[in-house]
This record gives structure tokens, C-alpha cells and sequence, in this order.
């Protein structure tokens, strides 16, 4: 069971929060410009990497805050987490590039 | 067997007579059928079973009993069971299988599950602490006590009822006095110390991400009985540091007929002698690769135990221990190897052979020795499984052949045996040095660091890394050589799966059944794997091992499931009115958490009586429903209506003060999520409802729009369900009915369709809501949680004189089916758009809204997709069941290209025949044409409609 840093809370139990998949996977502002293959890539087609992954996840029996953790898929490492709207922490950044 | 018993179970697939194999968890063979009744445990390994008084304990797998069992015929079948015998011969034909199914698996399976509730109580404890120390052997203690005395906070856990690991069955030394004095020394210093707790009789079995270890601990028997505590308990430990010391676990060498009763490994029968005071035998032949096992002919020569011999397959002889071993008149027979056991229910000879010089062959002079035991010893598996679970690497040693721990990946540390360490001074120096490393990496690093107790480091010789017996000369083996005494899995099982291609050590495990049992392959599976790699030609490492997956020991639901049980296992949710419809009688209906009435019977009424009624009351009379379970969700903030427009499919901007609008909520994909009616109470307030059971759903889902897509939207969203209790009174007499308990005008034209009041009603303060779910003129009075019943009471004895009928759900779902209104989740599953609903009517041409995209893409516009209809039955009185496939075209036998399905299906008594919902592959363009539904005992035809059966105009809605 995983430790998540939330942002306002700090260190909790993974039974206190749900899991919201990709971040980053930003709806359209304006959807009509996309065409079907792309649309569909927005709704469908979630990156499954092995490896470092920036995910949405909600603080559900705290304090009800969503944000965003930049774990490893495969060590399950957390190397941090940060508020929606701010940008990934450095070294997730780094390894993104590189990936 | 200090009686004599050598005979406690029958083996899983041949029925062979088996005995006591080991003295530990990693027993294969001796499983047992502990207690009775319900609270009877099946399989467990006797040798790990605490002795209590008036323990019962029956063997498990053999009738009428152990020593005769019907099922040991097996094994004269045996040369015509090899491995895959079931996927081999049960295949064709396949439907068969059916057949097949029900007597191998009254074949298979060992003990025997409970049919009852266990009556028995199960906690569970969440704890953190500094350093979880897993093992309370010598390595174990020594960690325990160096952490301890930093100052961290401790928890040692050990599966035995005492401390002491391998020292319990041994007689070693430490400074000098016996090993079990240092130990008792050591859990009075930890038991003084304020942040240690110690837990015997606990079993680490599950190690998961981010240092969290799943721990068991089994109650003594007597506490639990007097029901004072829990039978046992469930511990979630949280630890910042681990420490594993878990030790190590002997393996046996293999040969022919190595599973006959009698053969035990040679650490058990020293430690039945040293621990218990108990002779594994009378005569007792000693089998070894290694140096251990000398300590064992030397323990049972000093206890009196007769000794014929030492068998040791390395040519060289270890110095100090072969004399030791001489001195009590033992033969040793270096060079040597036992190839074969006679013997059926216990062991009565040996045979053992000459090694040729390179020790390859048993091509050497051959000798029989009497003897009613084998002691044997191919040397020690560290206990890795937790290491691996919490994710570590293993390393393959090629000298011990073992694998031992070599890449951490979470914060701990190995000490002691199970990092490959397999003499007591080396345990002690490694336990004190790991401790504090792990106390100091847990912030801990004042401990002081008093001199480490010494115990003696005997000279060890290299021991042979050999697993099983070579064969003779001319390469064939004769006998069947078990390598998981378990499952009945033989050496030639292996070579066999490997010759039909089965490379892959998961799935070698698979076809075989290789260390899939409930030991979990503990002191057979390295030879499995070396048995496959040999075949292979490969090295060990190259095959790899099977994944190591909890839980480390079998672990009873009862510990998992603790007390969430019967009423606690989920919470039930009652509106303020429960009792009262308790009280009538109603027949409840889970609704989510919910209970909600689902109708109320008269005496002698059926179901479908109740439901008439209940639907021909609020269609001519008046009804009342308690929609007190539907979701509320309190909207405020400058952008609410902004917020609705992008959330909901039909726009909000000039809903008035004062109004209620329906509306239709999809996903980004455009498949319809949620509906129901939102009320504007003030410029910046409004009140949306849910369906029961979304309400929760809904909520999180509007949150995660706001805050991590529209952050910018100043919207306040709070939860406001269970604030108010709501009733609905419906029919034509409805108004009649509440005009007489309120001041607000509530003509047509003062208080129309879709209106919004606060008022007075009863006395009370109260919301009325002019909605309706069933076609008929509806009021929902909501008024804050604690006048529910007040509310509900006052309305009952006033719609007295109008024949006011209380309705459930199932008259609600009638009514509204009877108007073709949908039920989101039983009308919807997903995969249906407001489109295929046939509800165009309220998808906005003119602003964005969540989904509203997807309705354009080309398989959202698809001609053929599933669309909402009525059907309705040639034969009126024939109620399709929900759920019933359609097709469009019968044939006189499947299969049958299916159109759709029925997704609501009543008896309507106010239309006097039957009604349904379903939906159809382009059902709008098959109206007027008939379908059909076959069903198990008959086919039943129907014609296709509009959704929507009854005053389709709405006339009643509006009146």
C-alpha cells in the first residue's frame, strides 16, 4: 500500500485517496477544432509507461483535494507531488525529457 | 511419534502414506484438520501447530482413514499419470469437461472448509513504528536489541509461540552459556524497554509497497475460548526501517522414493531430540551434502538413537566433525549417496551406492542399511520471500546453491541466515550491525554500542551443491524422485513438461503444480529449478524463479475479513422515515447504502398485488414516496450557472428564481452519467439532484471538473443529502391534499410545472418542489433532516380522506416506465448517448457542455446504434424479463444474430398488460415491427413503439 504525499495533508494511507489517471491530459478548450483521431487520443489513448508517471489522485477521505504525484510504475517510488496547476517537480521533469 | 505414529496423510495426487517432514511452516506433507464445526481449520501443517488441551486434529485427503486409505489405488495407476494427466485426458470432447468437473474435483482438494460462520472474533491493528524487526531468532534478537537501545520505536515478530528461531532446537553456545539463556537475557531487556513491543505467535506474511507489512498473530487458543480476545489479529504495520531476519529453511536431496514415511529433513530430527525430547526414530540413517547434518548423527547418538551410518556424497571429509561423529561409532560413508528408500508405511532400508571419483555416477559398490529413518540435509534456502515480495533482487550463489538477497529495493536489510549466513556468531555480528544501521537511517543514532556477545565459528567445509542423486552409470533413474512432496511432483514431472516445451519456469510451475501448494514449494522448489535448468542446459540463474507473492504462510479469511462482518460489513443508510415504513410493513430494497421501501403489503397481498395497488392509487388518487435517498448537491457561487452549462447537456442561463429544470449529465465521451432536476433557489444558489444511488459518485465527479479543470470557476459544491428528509405526493388529489396544510398558492397558474417555493407546510419549514417522476401533478416537500417523520406523519393522517397510499420504488419504477422516463444505470449502461435515448430535446445546439463532442464523432452517429424503445408483448399479460436478448428474426435454433435487449419490463395495471424499455439496434426505424425475445421456455414476440405508454402529452403533468 502506498504512502502519498498530499500537498495539504502530508504523508497518508493510500485507502484515503482514489486514483484519477494521467494528468496533464488536459481537456480541449476548444474540442470542435479536433478531429476524431484526435479527440478520441484526449479520451482513449492514456500513456502506459513503464517508468515514471505524472497521475491525478484526490485526497477522498481527507481533504478532498485533487493534485498530481509523479510515481514510478515499476518501483512504485513517489518523487513528489504538486498542486494542479503547478508544473512537475525538477526530477520529474528531467526523466520525462529523457524518456 | 514419540508413539510411533509415522503415518499422518495421504499425498495429494497419488495417495502415498506420508509422515513428518520437517519441523517448521515449510511442511509439505503432514497437513491436518484442526478442531470442528465451524470453526474446524483445514490444512494445517501440523508442525507448526501449538499443542493445547483438547486440541482434535484429524488427517485430511484419505477414506475411511489414514493408514487405509480407497484413494492410494492411485498410485498403482501412477506410471499412467504423468504430468498434465488432467489437461491431457479431459480435453475431448470438451463438453464433457462438465462431467469430468464434478468428480475430479471431489478427488482433489485436501481438508475440509467450514460450512458454517465462524463464530470466532478478528481484530485488527494499524501501527507504525522506527524498525520492524521480522524474525526473533539470534540475528533477529541481536537487531532487536541494537535498535531498541537507540531509542527507536521496535516491533519484533516471530511465527513461533517462542523466541529463539533455529536456537530453539539447537544446543549452542553463546559467551560461553547456553544460547537460550543469551535469548531469554535479550526479551528481558527488550521487554523493559518502553518502545519495543514483542509479538510471538506472529507471522510476517505479506511485505507491500512503501514498508508496509502485513503481519499475523494467532492468539493461544485457551485466551481466545474465553471469548475475551479475538482469535486472531490482523497487524498493518507501517514501518520507516525492516528488518528481515527470517532465516533459513533446510532442503532435502532427492531420490528414489524419498516421500516414504520416515524421511525427514536432519535439522527437524535434531530439533525433535533437543526441543521436544522426542526420537524421530529408532534407527536413524544420516544423508548429507554438507557439514550440518553431522550435528544431527551426533545430537542422536548422544540421546541413544541408533545410527547405522552417514552417507555424505562429497569424497571429503570434515575434520573435526567426521571424529566427533566416529567417536560415537557411526560409519561415514564419504563418497557416497543413498539412492533408494524401501519401505510403505515407514521406511524399513536404504540402498546406498558408491560415487564414481568425479561423484557423477552411482556407479560404485551398492549396500542395503536397515533403518526405519533418513535424516537428510542438501543444505539451507535463505527465506528470501519477503525480500523478493517487497521487490529486492536475488543473486543465485553458486557454492551454496541458494539464491540470497542482493538488491534492496525499499528500506530494508537482511541479517542473519536469510542473507546467507549459516553459522550462529555471524547471525549475532550480523543482527547488531543491521539493527543500527537501520535504527540510525530511522533517525536513531545515539544508541550506545556495548560489545556484541561471541559465539564459536566452527572451520566449515565447502558442502556439495547437489540436489538430488546422480543416477547410475547408464543414466536411468528408477523410482519416482519427489521434488515437491506436496503436489507429487517428480523429477521426471519436470523433464517432461520441459521434452513438451514447457521452458519457462511459470509455466513449468504451472503444468506441473510445482510449488503450488499450500507449503508454497518451501523445501522442494530450487530443485525444481535446477531440475529444469539441468534439463535446459542452463545455468540456475538463467531459469530465474517463480514470483515470490504473498502470503508467505496460508492466512484465514477470517483474519482479513476482522470484524467488517454481517451488519458491519458495509453501513446501511435509513431516511428520518425508516420506522415509520418499518411499521407499515414495507419490503426494503438495497438502493445503493440505501434502504429504501420497496412496497408495502397488505396481509395476503403478493408483490405484484402491492405494486397494482400502489400504482392505480397515485394515478387516481394520490400516493406518497419517500425520496428522502435522492441526491442533493448545494451549488453556489458567481459562475454556478456557467458551471451547469458545462456540465449538464441543455442550458442554464435563463433558468429563473423560483424554477426547476431537468437535466441530462454525460462523460467527455458523451455516454449519458447522471440525470435529474436542479432547482434555482437564489441568483447564485441552486440545488441539483441526483439519482440515489450517484449521489456520491456525482459529487466527486463535479469536484475533479472544478478543481482540476475549471479551477478558475467560482463554484462551491457541498453535499447537502442527508440535510433534508424529502416526501413526494402524487395524483390527482395531491393538491387537494396539501393545500390543506399550507398558505402557498398552489393552483396551475400560481405554482406551475417545474416550480420552486419556500413555504410552510405542517408547520414546518419546507422546500416544494413542483417535479415528477410519474406523469401525475407531484409535489416533493423536503424539510430539514429532523422533521421527516413529522412531515410524513402529518401528510399520512391528512390524505386520510383522500385514499393516500404510500408507494415504493417498484410502483415509482412502474409509473415512470408507464411515461417512458429512463433510469440512468438500468436504462443506461455506459455506452448510451442522450441521442440513443431518443432525447435530442435537451442537447444543446449552442454552447460546449462535457460530452457534447463526442456526440459528433462518426461512432456516435452510427445508424445501427442501440436505441431506446417501448415494446410491448403480442400476449398482454406476458412480462418479458429485464435483461431478455432481442432479436429480430427467429430461427429454429441458436445462434441468432441478437438487436438489443429489455432494460425495464412491468406488469402496468393502469394500462391493464404488460410494458418494457429495451434497447435496439436502430430501433426508431423498426417501430411498428415485431421481435422477439427467446427465452429458455418459450419465445415471446413483440411489437416495437414509442418509449412512452402512458398520456404522452403530458396533460396530467400540466394539470
Amino acid at each position: 500500500m502506498l504512502l502519498i504525499p498530499c500537498p495539504w495533508c502530508g504523508l497518508r494511507d493510500e485507502v484515503e485517496f482514489k486514483y484519477g489517471g494521467e494528468a496533464h491530459n488536459n481537456r480541449p478548450l476548444v474540442p470542435d477544432v479536433h478531429d476524431d483521431t484526435a479527440w478520441a487520443a484526449y479520451l482513449f489513448m492514456k500513456k502506459n509507461p513503464k517508468g515514471l508517471h505524472l497521475e491525478r489522485w484526490v485526497h477522498a477521505a481527507g481533504c478532498r483535494r485533487w493534485f498530481n504525484v509523479a510515481r514510478d510504475t515499476v518501483s512504485n517510488r513517489i518523487d513528489g507531488s504538486y498542486k494542479i496547476g503547478e508544473k512537475p517537480p525538477a526530477i520529474a521533469a528531467e526523466t520525462e525529457e529523457s524518456a | 511419534m514419540a508413539i510411533g505414529v509415522s503415518v499422518v496423510g495421504r499425498s495429494f495426487k497419488y495417495h502415498r502414506p506420508r509422515g513428518v517432514f520437517s519441523a517448521g511452516v515449510e511442511e509439505p506433507i503432514a497437513l491436518i484438520q484442526l478442531g470442528s464445526g465451524p470453526q474446524t481449520q483445514p490444512n494445517m501443517p501440523a508442525t507448526a501447530v501449538e499443542l493445547s488441551d483438547g486440541l482434535v486434529a484429524n488427517s485430511v485427503h484419505c477414506w475411511p482413514n489414514v493408514n487405509r486409505d480407497i484413494g492410494a489405488l492411485a498410485q498403482w495407476l501412477s506410471p499412467f499419470m504423468p504430468a498434465g494427466f488432467y489437461y491431457k485426458t479431459f480435453m475431448w470432447p470438451a463438453r464433457r469437461w462438465m462431467v469430468y468437473e464434478r468428480y475430479i474435483r471431489n478427488a482433489a482438494g485436501l481438508g475440509t472448509a467450514p460450512t458454517e460462520a465462524d463464530p470466532d472474533i478478528y481484530d485488527k491493528m494499524h501501527v507504525h513504528c522506527d524498525v520492524l524487526v521480522i524474525g526473533g531468532g539470534p540475528a533477529g534478537l541481536a537487531a532487536a536489541l541494537a535498535a531498541g537501545r537507540s531509542g527507536a520505536r521496535v516491533i519484533v515478530a516471530d511465527q513461533q509461540p517462542e523466541f529463539g528461531g533455529q536456537l530453539l532446537g539447537e544446543r549452542l553456545e553463546i559467551d560461553g552459556g547456553p544460547a537460550m539463556a543469551w535469548v531469554a537475557a535479550a526479551l528481558d531487556e527488550l521487554a523493559g524497554m518502553d518502545e519495543v513491543g514483542l509479538l510471538p505467535r506472529t507471522t510476517a506474511f505479506g511485505y507491500y509497497d512503501h514498508n508496509f507489512v502485513a503481519l499475523l498473530e494467532r492468539r493461544p487458543i485457551a485466551a481466545a475460548e474465553t471469548g475475551r480476545l479475538a482469535r486472531e489479529c490482523l497487524w498493518k504495520v507501517r514501518a520507516k526501517q525492516v528488518v528481515l531476519a527470517t532465516g533459513a529453511i533446510e532442503r532435502p536431496l532427492i531420490f528414489a522414493n524419498n516421500d516414504r514415511p520416515g524421511v525427514m529433513l536432519a535439522n527437524a530430527a535434531r530439533t525433535y531430540v533437543n526441543r521436544y525430547a522426542v526420537a524421530p526414530g529408532n534407527t536413524v540413517v544420516v544423508f548429507t551434502n554438507n557439514d550440518d547434518a553431522y550435528r544431527t548423527a551426533i545430537v542422536l547418538a548422544e540421546v541413544g538413537v541408533k545410527v547405522p551410518a552417514l552417507v555424505d556424497v562429497r569424497a571429503f571429509a570434515p575434520g573435526a566433525l567426521r571424529e566427533q561423529v566416529s567417536a560415537h561409532g557411526i560409519e561415514v560413508l564419504n563418497g557416497w549417496s543413498v539412492i533408494n528408500a524401501h519401505g510403505g508405511r515407514r521406511v524399513r532400508m536404504v540402498d546406498v551406492v558408491a560415487l564414481d571419483e568425479a561423484g557423477a555416477a552411482a556407479s560404485g559398490s551398492r549396500r542395503s542399511i536397515d533403518c526405519d529413518t533418513v535424516a537428510v540435509s542438501g543444505g539451507w534456502n535463505p527465506a528470501v520471500h519477503l525480500f523478493s515480495q517487497s521487490g529486492g533482487k536475488l543473486r543465485f550463489d553458486n557454492a551454496r546453491a541458494c539464491f540470497v538477497p542482493d538488491v534492496s529495493v525499499q528500506s530494508e536489510r537482511s541479517a542473519g541466515s536469510c542473507a546467507g549466513i549459516f553459522n550462529l556468531d555471524g547471525c549475532l555480528e550480523a543482527g547488531f550491525e543491521v539493527g543500527a544501521a537501520a535504527a540510525a537511517d530511522a533517525g536513531f543514532t545515539h544508541g550506545a554500542r556495548p560489545k556484541r556477545p561471541r559465539a564459536e565459528a566452527p572451520e566449515e567445509q565447502p558442502m556439495r551443491p547437489l540436489l538430488w542423486v546422480p543416477p547410475p552409470s547408464n543414466g536411468k533413474r528408477f523410482g519416482k524422485h519427489f521434488v515437491d512432496l506436496h503436489n507429487d511432483v517428480t523429477i521426471a514431472d519436470i523433464e517432461l513438461a520441459r521434452h513438451e516445451g514447457y521452458e519457462s519456469v511459470e509455466l513449468t510451475k504451472r503444468y506441473t503444480t510445482l510449488g503450488m501448494g499450500l507449503d508454497q514449494g518451501k523445501t522442494g522448489n530450487v530443485h525444481g529449478l535446477a531440475v529444469l535448468a539441468e534439463a535446459r542446459g542452463n545455468p540456475i540463474p538463467a531459469v530465474g524463479t517463480t514470483t515470490f507473492r504473498p502470503p508467505y504462510t496460508p492466512v484465514s479469511f477470517g483474519a482479513l475479513a476482522g470484524r467488517d462482518v454481517g451488519d458491519l460489513y458495509d453501513p446501511s443508510r435509513r431516511t428520518p422515515m425508516h420506522r415509520w415504513h418499518e411499521q407499515a410493513g414495507a419490503v426494503f430494497e438495497d438502493v445503493g447504502q440505501w434502504k429504501r421501501p420497496r412496497y408495502y403489503p397488505r396481509s395476503g397481498e403478493t408483490m405484484g398485488d402491492a405494486v397494482d395497488r400502489e400504482c392505480l392509487a397515485a394515478r387516481h388518487a394520490v400516493g406518497i414516496l419517500d425520496a428522502s435517498t435522492l441526491g442533493k448537491i448545494d451549488i453556489q457561487g458567481p459562475d454556478a450557472a456557467e458551471f451547469l452549462n458545462r456540465v449538464y447537456t441543455n442550458a442554464w442561463d435563463r433558468l429563473p428564481v423560483g424554477r426547476c429544470r431537468y437535466g441530462l449529465m454525460c462523460t467527455d465521451d458523451g455516454m449519458v452519467f447522471d440525470d435529474g432536476v436542479t432547482a434555482r433557489l437564489g441568483d447564485a444558489h441552486y440545488l441539483m439532484s441526483t439519482t440515489s444511488g450517484g449521489a456520491g459518485r456525482v459529487l466527486s465527479w463535479l469536484e475533479e471538473w472544478l478543481q482540476t479543470e475549471w479551477p478558475t470557476l467560482k463554484v462551491y459544491l457541498n453535499s447537502v443529502t442527508e440535510s433534508w428528509a424529502t416526501a413526494s405526493v402524487s395524483g390527482p388529489l395531491a393538491r387537494a391534499l396539501l393545500a390543506g396544510l399550507t398558505k402557498t398558492d398552489l393552483s396551475a397558474d400560481a405554482f406551475p410545472h417545474l416550480g420552486v417555493r419556500e413555504a410552510v407546510v405542517a408547520h414546518l419549514p419546507a422546500r416544494i418542489f413542483r417535479v415528477s417522476f410519474t406523469g401525475e401533478v407531484s409535489f416533493e416537500i423536503s424539510v430539514p433532516a429532523r422533521y421527516g417523520m413529522a412531515l410524513w406523519t402529518t401528510l399520512m393522517e391528512a390524505g386520510q380522506a383522500y385514499g393516500i397510499t404510500p408507494f415504493g420504488t417498484e410502483a415509482m419504477h412502474v409509473l415512470r416506465a408507464e411515461k417512458g422516463y429512463i433510469i440512468t444505470g438500468q436504462d443506461t449502461d455506459g455506452s448510451v448517448t442522450p441521442i440513443d435515448l431518443g432525447m435530442d430535446w435537451i442537447v444543446s445546439k449552442k454552447k460546449d457542455f462535457l460530452g457534447r463532442r463526442s456526440l459528433n464523432r462518426v461512432d456516435a452517429m452510427r445508424p445501427d446504434r442501440k436505441q431506446l424503445v417501448g415494446l410491448l408483448t403480442d400476449d398482454p399479460s406476458d412480462v418479458l424479463p429485464e435483461g431478455a436478448q432481442i432479436v429480430g428474426e427467429k430461427l429454429p435454433q441458436p445462434p441468432m444474430p441478437m438487436i438489443g435487449h429489455v432494460t425495464s419490463s412491468y406488469y402496468s395495471a393502469n394500462l391493464g398488460r404488460s410494458i418494457a424499455l429495451a434497447l435496439i439496434k436502430g430501433g426508431r426505424d423498426r417501430i411498428g415491427k415485431t421481435v422477439f425475445a427467446p427465452l429458455v421456455d418459450r419465445t415471446v414476440s413483440a411489437v416495437i413503439v414509442k418509449p412512452g405508454f402512458y398520456d404522452p402529452e403530458g396533460a396530467r403533468l400540466h394539470a
